[in-house]
C-alpha cells in the first residue's frame, strides 16, 4: 500500500533532489502527507472499533505474513509519524542552503525511513516488526552520520547503531521466544492471549523491553540520543523528538495491556522510566546547547511516557498516549525553533544568544507556545496529558504515590529547563559570552556586542507554528482526544481515565506546585548550575560505553594476535589438532573397534604394504630433495599395486600413470632449487610435529577401521553395474560412474585440472598465459639446447655440420639437432622414436576400450601426455614443439567444450543433461559400429589431461630451460654455482640439466 | 557385502602415509610441503577405497548379475578416486611451480610468517589500538561536540566569519567545559 510508495519515492529522491534541488523536499513531503491523510480517513472508523487490516504471504514455510494491522494505537502512531514527517520536510525545503551537500541522500534516506517508521507502527507480524524497527535503525544511523566527514558525527552514529543494534537483537530472542511460546507469530493474537507467565517469557518479555528501553533512549542506554544531536537539525526534530524514539514508547504500549502485570516487566519499566525522568531533567539544566537542552529533556520525557504506558492501569495509559502526542507536537516544533535560531545567530550556545527574540517574534512566539505545552500549562495538549496522568496515579494506591511524586519532581525539572530553553534562546541577557581576538571567552555586556542576525525565511516558521498550534488545539478539545484514543486504553485493565482541562482541586493544586517549584528553579539557575558542576556524576553512561567498546577493541586485538599467527604451520596444527580432538573424541566415545580383523587378503598386500611404509619413512626422512621425490614416487608405484590386489585395475592404471607424471614434474622444478633443504633448525618443534602427525595418523586409521566395518546400508553401487549397461551401455563400472552415473562430478574435477594447468602456466609465465610454441625451424637464433657449462669432451667429437648432412646419421627425430652434442643420447632416440607412436596409439585404444575394460579419457590422456614427455626429454623443447605444435590452453578449453558440450546435446535431445545413448553406425568394410555418446565426453577429459600435461612441459619444462639458457633467469645462475659448490650431490647433476635424470627415468619405462 | 572385516594391512599403511604426511606438511620449505601433501592424498584415497569394502574382483561386468555385485569391490570408491589421483596430479603442478616462483622471488621455497599478523600481535601485546576508532577514544565532551555540529543552512551560518565569531569553534581553542571530568 503506502509502503511501496515510500520506496518509490526514496528510490526517486535522489533524482529529484538532483533536478530541482531543494525545492524537490515539497514534492517529497507529499508521500508522507498522504499517509497522514490516509490516517485520517480511517479517523472514525477505528475509533468505533474498525480495525482494518492487509496481509501478504511472506515465508510460507515459516508461517510468516507480512501482515499489517491498524488499530487505535497504530492510527495514532501512524498520523504522528506521518503528519510530523511532512511539516519537517516541509521545513527542509527553506532550511538547507541551496548548495548543501550529500541532499539527494538525505531525503532519500529521510522518506525510507518515513517508510520504515509506517510499517513498524501497523506491522502485526512479529518478524515483519522487527525488520522494520533494524529499518528505521540503519536510516537513522546514515542520517546522525549525514556529515560524514565529521569526526563526532560519524562517533554519534556509531554510537546509536550499537547501542539500538545491541537492543534489536536482545527484542528478536525475545520476539522469537514470545512467537514460540504463543504458538503465533501474529502481533494481536499474541497480546489478545498471552502465553501463560513461565522463566521463558519473563525472559523474553525483559528482552523484548531491553529493545524498547535502548531505541527510546532510557537509562541506561540513554547516552546516544544526545550525542546524535550531531545530526542535522531536521532529522533531530523528527527522528529524535517525533517518531523514532517513540517506537520504544509503542512497543511497551502494545505489549502492556498483556505483560503489564509480571512483576518484572513492572520494576524495569518503573525503575528505568523514573529514572529516565529524573535524570534526564536534571541534566537538561546544565547544558548549554539549544539542541543538548531539548535532548535531555527529551530523554526525560521518553522515560516519563514509557512509565506511564508501562504502568499498565487504563487511565495512566489514556495519559501516555496523550502525553505521546503532545511531546510529538512540542517537541519537534521546539527542535524546528532551534534550527532558526541557529541559522540566524550562528550559535546554538545560549551564553552567547541575547535579543533573538526581539529580532525574531513569530519564532519567539511559536517557542513559547511549545514551551507552554513542555511544561504544562493550560491549556495545551501538554496540560491535559499531565493532569491525566497525576490524576490517574493519585487514585491508584501506595506505588501509585510513590510514582506521583516521582512524576511530580520530574515534572518541576521540566518546568525549569523548559523557562531555561526559551530564555535562553530568546530573551535579552545583560552579558554575553564572546570569543576575544586571542580566543578566550570573555563575558561583555550585550549592549556592547554588535547583532549579527540574519533572517531567515519566514516559511521556517510555518511548519513549527503549525505544530505548537494543534498542540493548543488539541488540549482544547479534550473530549475529542478521550474518544479517539480511548479504545486503547480500554485494552488495559482499570477503571478508565479522563482527558479534560480542570483536573479537581487536587490536579489544580499539583499543577500549580509543580509550575511553582520549576519556576523556582529556574530563578535560581546560577547556583543550580554551579551546584551541578560541583557534584558531577560519579559515572557517566557513555564513559563506561567507550570503555566498554576500547575494551572489546583490546580484547579482538588480543584473541587476533593469538589466533592469527600468520604462520602457515601453526594454523595447519590447529586445524590437525581439532581434527584429532574432535573427531578423535568422537571415534572413542560412540563407537567401538571391530571385534574380528583380517590381517590382509593376500600375500602380496603386505610386500606392498611394506615397500609403501617404507618409502613414506624415508620420505619423511630425506634431507636432498631428488631422493624425496624418488621415494614418493616408489611408493606410489607400490600403492598401485595395493589398488590392483584390492580389485581396482582403473586406479592402478591411474596411479601409475600419474606417479610417473608427478615425477617427471618434480625432477622439472627441483632442478632448479638447491639440492638439499634447509636446515631444520629446532629438534623440539620437530618431535610436536611428529607427534601430531602420529595422532593424526591414528585417527585416520581408527576412521579406516571403524568406517570399513560398519556398513549401515547396502552401498548405493550395489545398483551400478546393472545402471552401467543398461544405460551406459558399458561393461567398466568405473567409468561408466565417471562419465555417465556421476558424470557431474567429472565436469567439476576437469574444471579443476584446467584452473591447475593454468595456475601453473601464470606461476611461471606470470604476465602471459603461455609462451611460444617452440618450433624446429626457428631454431638457429637460439644457443644450443641444454648448452650450459663447457663441455669436456667437445674436442672429439665430429663438427656437428658434417654429421647433420650424412645419409648414415639420419636423424630420429626431428629436431633433435637443437641439442648441444653432448647432451644427445642415440639409443635415447632411437626407443623415443619407437616408443611416442605406439605409445599414441595404445592412448587412443585406451580410450576406446575403456567404456568397457580397464582405462579411459584420464588414463588415455595421462598415456598420451607421457609420450609428449619422452619426446622432450630425448629431444629438447622443439622436439616437444613438434611433437605438439598447440597450445595446451586450446587444450584443455576444446576439452571442456566438448566434455560439456556433449551434456548439453542430450539436453537439446530431450533428455536429462549428460544421458548418454547408444548410437549404430553401419560402415563400409568394417562392419557394425556401436558408438555411445558418452565417448565424447570422455574425448572431453581425455583432451583436458593432455592439455594439463602438456601446459606443465611447456612451462617448467621448456620454458625454464629457454630462461637457463638465455640468462633470464637469475635462479639458474645462482642454483648453478650453489650445486656445484656443495660437494658431490651438485657435481654428479649438470647445473642446468635434466638430461641425467631424464634419460634414466625414460629408460626406467 | 554386509559383512566386512578391515584388512589390518591397508589400515598400517594407511595410518604411515598420513602420519608422514602431516608430519611432512607441518615443514616450512614448500617442496616437502607438496610432498606431505601427495603422501596425504595417497593416505585418503586408500582410506577411501578401504571404506568402500573389501577387496573383490575387478568392476567389469559380462551380463546382468555376472558377476554378481557382492563379489565386485566397489565402484563408486573407485571413481572417485581415480578423480582424486588426477587432482593431486594438477594439484602437485601448481604447488611445485610456487616453488618456483617463490625461489625466483625470494631466493627459498619456505612459506614466511605473515608481516602484517606479526604487527597486529606485537601491537595487541602493548594494549595499543590497531586502528584509530573515533568509538573508543574518551575524547570531547558533549558540549564541544555539539559546538562542532553545524547544518549547511540557508543563511551560510558556516562561512568562517560565523565559526570564527563562536567561542569553541574547531579553529579556537577549547573552551573549559565546567564540571565535567577530563
Amino acid at each position: 500500500m503506502l509502503l511501496v510508495a515510500h520506496v518509490v519515492a526514496a528510490l526517486a529522491a535522489p533524482v529529484l533532489v538532483g533536478r530541482l534541488g531543494r525545492k524537490a523536499f515539497y514534492g517529497l513531503a507529499l508521500v508522507p502527507t498522504a499517509v497522514a491523510v490516509w490516517a485520517l480517513t480511517w479517523t472514525s472508523p477505528v475509533a468505533d472499533g474498525t480495525v482494518p487490516t492487509q496481509s501478504v504471504t511472506w515465508i510460507a514455510d515459516l508461517g510468516l505474513d507480512l501482515a499489517f494491522r491498524l488499530d487505535t494505537l497504530s492510527w495514532f502512531m501512524t498520523l504522528v509519524v506521518g503528519g510530523v514527517g511532512a511539516l519537517v520536510l516541509v521545513y527542509c525545503a527553506s532550511y538547507f542552503s541551496k548548495g548543501a551537500s550529500g541532499m539527494g541522500r538525505f531525503a532519500a534516506v529521510f522518506v525510507a525511513f518515513s517508510g520504515a517508521m509506517v510499517g513498524l507502527v501497523t506491522a502485526d507480524d512479529l518478524i515483519a516488526l522487527f525488520v522494520f524497527w533494524e529499518l528505521t535503525t540503519v536510516t537513522s544511523y546514515l542520517l546522525i552520520g549525514h556529515y560524514s566527514d565529521r569526526k563526532t558525527s560519524r562517533r554519534a552514529a556509531t554510537e546509536a547503531i550499537v547501542v539500538t543494534t545491541a537492543g534489536g537483537l536482545a527484542m528478536l530472542v525475545g520476539l522469537v521466544l514470545l512467537g514460540t511460546a504463543a504458538g503465533t507469530w501474529r502481533l494481536s493474537e499474541l497480546v489478545a492471549h498471552p502465553p501463560q507467565a513461565s522463566a521463558t517469557v519473563v525472559t523474553a518479555v525483559v528482552l523484548v523491553l531491553v529493545g524498547a528501553l535502548t531505541k527510546s533512549a532510557l537509562v541506561p542506554f540513554h547516552f546516544w540520543l544526545p550525542a546524535a544531536m550531531a545530526a542535522p537539525t531536521p532529522v533531530s526534530a523528527y527522528l529524535h523528538a517525533a517518531a523514532m524514539v517513540k517506537a520504544g514508547v509503542y512497543l511497551v504500549a502494545r505489549f502492556a495491556p498483556a505483560f503489564a502485570t509480571l512483576p518484572a516487566w513492572r520494576w524495569v519499566v518503573l525503575v528505568a522510566g523514573a529514572t529516565t525522568l529524573l535524570l534526564g531533567g536534571y541534566r537538561a539544566l546544565r547544558q548549554h546547547d539549544l539542541k543538548l537542552v531539548l535532548a535531555f529533556g527529551t530523554v526525560s520525557q521518553l522515560g516519563l511516557i514509557v512509565l506511564l504506558a508501562g504502568y499498565g492501569t487504563n487511565a495512566t495509559a489514556l495519559a501516555a498516549l496523550a502525553l505521546l502526542g503532545a511531546h510529538a507536537m512540542f517537541k519537534a516544533a521546539l527542535f524546528l525553533v532551534v534550527g532558526v535560531v541557529d541559522s540566524a545567530a550562528g550559535t546554538r550556545d545560549l551564553r552567547c544568544l541575547s535579543g533573538v527574540g526581539r529580532d525574531l517574534p513569530w519564532t519567539a512566539a511559536v517557542g513559547a507556545v511549545a514551551v507552554a505545552s513542555m511544561v504544562g500549562l493550560p491549556p495545551t495538549a501538554g496540560y491535559v496529558a499531565k493532569e491525566a496522568a497525576l490524576a490517574a496515579l493519585a487514585h491508584d494506591g501506595t506505588t501509585g504515590l510513590v510514582v506521583l511524586v516521582l512524576v511530580a519532581t520530574g515534572s518541576a525539572l521540566t518546568v525549569a529547563y523548559g523557562l531555561r530553553f526559551w530564555w535562553g534562546a530568546f530573551a535579552t541577557k545583560p552579558t554575553v559570552l564572546t570569543l576575544a581576538p586571542d580566543g578566550t571567552q570573555v563575558v561583555r555586556p550585550s549592549l556592547e556586542v554588535p547583532t549579527t542576525l540574519r533572517h531567515p525565511s519566514r516559511l521556517l516558521d510555518v511548519p513549527s507554528g503549525l505544530l505548537a498550534l494543534l498542540g493548543v488545539a488539541a488540549g482544547l478539545v479534550p473530549a475529542l482526544g478521550q474518544r479517539l484514543l480511548g479504545p486503547h486504553a480500554d485494552t488495559y485493565p482499570g477503571t478508565a481515565g479522563h482527558l479534560s482541562l480542570w483536573g479537581g482541586l487536587l490536579g489544580t493544586g499539583l499543577t500549580g506546585l509543580v509550575l511553582g517549584t520549576g519556576a523556582g528553579l529556574f530563578a535560581l539557575r546560577g547556583p543550580v548550575e554551579r551546584a551541578q558542576a560541583r557534584i558531577w556524576h560519579p559515572v557517566s553512561a557513555e564513559r563506561v560505553y567507550r570503555r566498554g567498546m576500547r575494551q572489546l577493541d583490546d580484547l579482538a586485538a588480543d584473541v587476533t594476535a593469538a589466533v592469527q599467527r600468520g604462520s602457515l604451520p601453526v594454523y595447519l596444527g590447529m586445524i590437525l589438532t581439532v581434527f584429532v580432538v574432535g573427531v578423535g573424541s568422537l571415534l572413542l566415545a560412540t563407537t567401538s573397534l571391530p571385534t574380528q580383523v583380517r590381517p590382509f587378503d593376500n600375500v602380496g598386500q603386505v610386500a606392498l604394504g611394506a615397500i609403501v611404509v617404507v618409502s613414506t619413512v624415508l620420505v619423511a626422512r630425506s634431507r636432498r630433495r631428488l631422493k624425496g621425490a624418488i621415494m614418493l614416487g616408489i611408493g606410489g608405484y607400490a600403492l598401485a599395486g595395493l589398488f590392483l590386489l584390492h580389485g581396482a585395475p582403473d586406479l592402478a592404471l591411474t596411479q601409475v600413470l600419474v606417479e610417473t607424471v608427478i615425477l617427471v614434474v618434480f625432477v622439472l622444478v627441483l632442478r632448479r632449487l638447491p639440492p638439499y633443504f634447509s636446515t631444520r633448525p629446532l629438534a623440539t618443534s620437530r618431535w610436536v610435529r611428529l607427534a601430531l602427525g602420529v595422532a593424526v595418523g591414528l585417527v585416520v586409521g581408527g576412521l579406516a577401521l571403524v568406517a570399513g566395518s560398519a556398513p549401515v546400508d547396502d552401498p548405493v553401487a550395489m545398483r551400478f553395474p546393472r545402471q552401467a549397461l543398461e544405460w551406459g551401455h558399458g561393461h567398466n563400472v568405473v567409468n561408466v560412474t565417471l562419465v555417465d552415473i556421476r558424470a557431474w562430478d567429472t565436469v567439476g574435477e576437469i574444471s579443476v585440472l584446467l584452473v591447475a594447468a593454468t595456475g601453473v602456466a601464470s606461476m611461471v609465465f606470470v604476465s602471459r598465459r603461455t609462451g611460444r610454441i617452440f618450433r624446429s625451424d626457428e631454431a638457429a637464433a637460439d644457443p644450443e639446447v641444454w648448452g650450459g657449462d663447457a663441455d669436456p669432451e667437445g674436442p672429439l667429437r665430429e663438427p656437428p655440420g658434417i654429421t647433420a648432412g650424412g645419409q648414415r646419421n639420419a636423424q630420429w627425430l626431428r629436431a633433435v639437432s637443437t641439442l648441444a652434442p653432448r647432451r644427445r643420447s642415440v639409443i635415447f632416440e632411437v626407443v623415443a622414436r619407437v616408443l611416442f607412436h605406439t605409445m599414441i596409439v595404445y592412448s587412443v585404444y585406451l580410450l576406446f576400450s575403456g567404456h568397457n575394460a580397464p582405462g579411459g579419457g584420464f588414463a588415455a590422456g595421462l598415456v598420451t601426455g607421457i609420450a609428449l614427455t619422452v619426446r622432450y626429454l630425448a629431444g629438447g623443447r622443439y622436439e616437444l614443439g613438434e611433437a605438439a605444435p598447440v597450445q595446451p590452453g586450446a587444450l584443455l578449453g576444446a576439452g571442456l567444450f566438448v566434455a560439456a558440450g556433449t551434456g548439453v546435446a542430450a539436453m537439446v535431445l530431450g533428455a536429462p543433461v549428460l544421458t548418454s545413448a547408444l548410437v549404430s553406425v553401419d560402415l563400409p568394410l568394417i562392419g557394425t559400429v556401436k558408438l555411445v555418446t558418452s565417448l565424447f565426453f570422455d574425448i572431453g577429459v581425455y583432451l583436458v589431461v593432455v592439455g594439463l600435461v602438456l601446459d606443465i612441459l611447456r612451462s617448467l619444462g621448456a620454458e625454464l630451460d629457454q630462461r637457463a639458457e638465455s640468462g633470464d633467469d637469475p635462479a639458474f645462475a645462482q642454483v648453478g654455482v650453489g650445486s656445484a659448490g656443495s660437494g658431490p650431490a651438485g657435481s654428479d647433476r649438470g647445473p642446468a640439466g635434466p638430461s641425467p635424470d631424464g634419460p634414466s627415468r625414460g629408460a626406467d619405462r | 557385502m554386509s559383512e566386512a572385516t578391515p584388512n589390518l594391512t591397508l589400515v598400517v599403511v594407511i595410518v604411515v602415509l598420513s602420519a608422514g604426511g602431516v608430519y611432512l606438511l607441518l615443514e616450512r620449505s614448500l617442496t616437502r610441503i607438496v610432498l606431505g601433501l601427495v603422501l596425504l592424498g595417497n593416505a585418503v584415497n586408500l582410506l577411501l577405497l578401504v571404506a568402500g569394502g573389501a577387496a573383490g574382483r575387478p568392476p567389469l561386468v559380462q551380463e546382468p548379475g555376472d558377476p554378481p555385485p557382492e563379489t565386485m569391490a566397489d565402484p563408486l570408491a573407485q571413481a572417485m578416486v581415480l578423480t582424486a589421483i588426477v587432482i593431486t596430479l594438477g594439484l602437485t603442478a601448481f604447488l611445485l611451480s610456487m616453488s618456483y616462483r617463490s625461489w625466483q622471488l625470494h631466493r627459498h621455497d619456505e612459506v614466511a610468517d605473515d608481516v602484517e599478523d606479526r604487527r597486529i600481535a606485537r601491537l595487541a601485546a602493548r594494549d595499543r589500538p590497531t586502528v584509530r576508532g573515533a568509538d573508543t577514544d574518551d575524547g570531547l565532551d558533549l558540549d564541544s561536540e555539539a559546538d562542532e555540529a553545524r547544518d549547511e543552512t540557508d543563511e551560510g551560518a558556516d562561512t568562517p566569519a560565523a565559526a570564527a565569531a563562536r567561542p569553541g569553534a574547531p579553529a579556537g581553542p577549547e573552551p573549559p567545559a565546567p564540571g565535567e571530568v577530563p
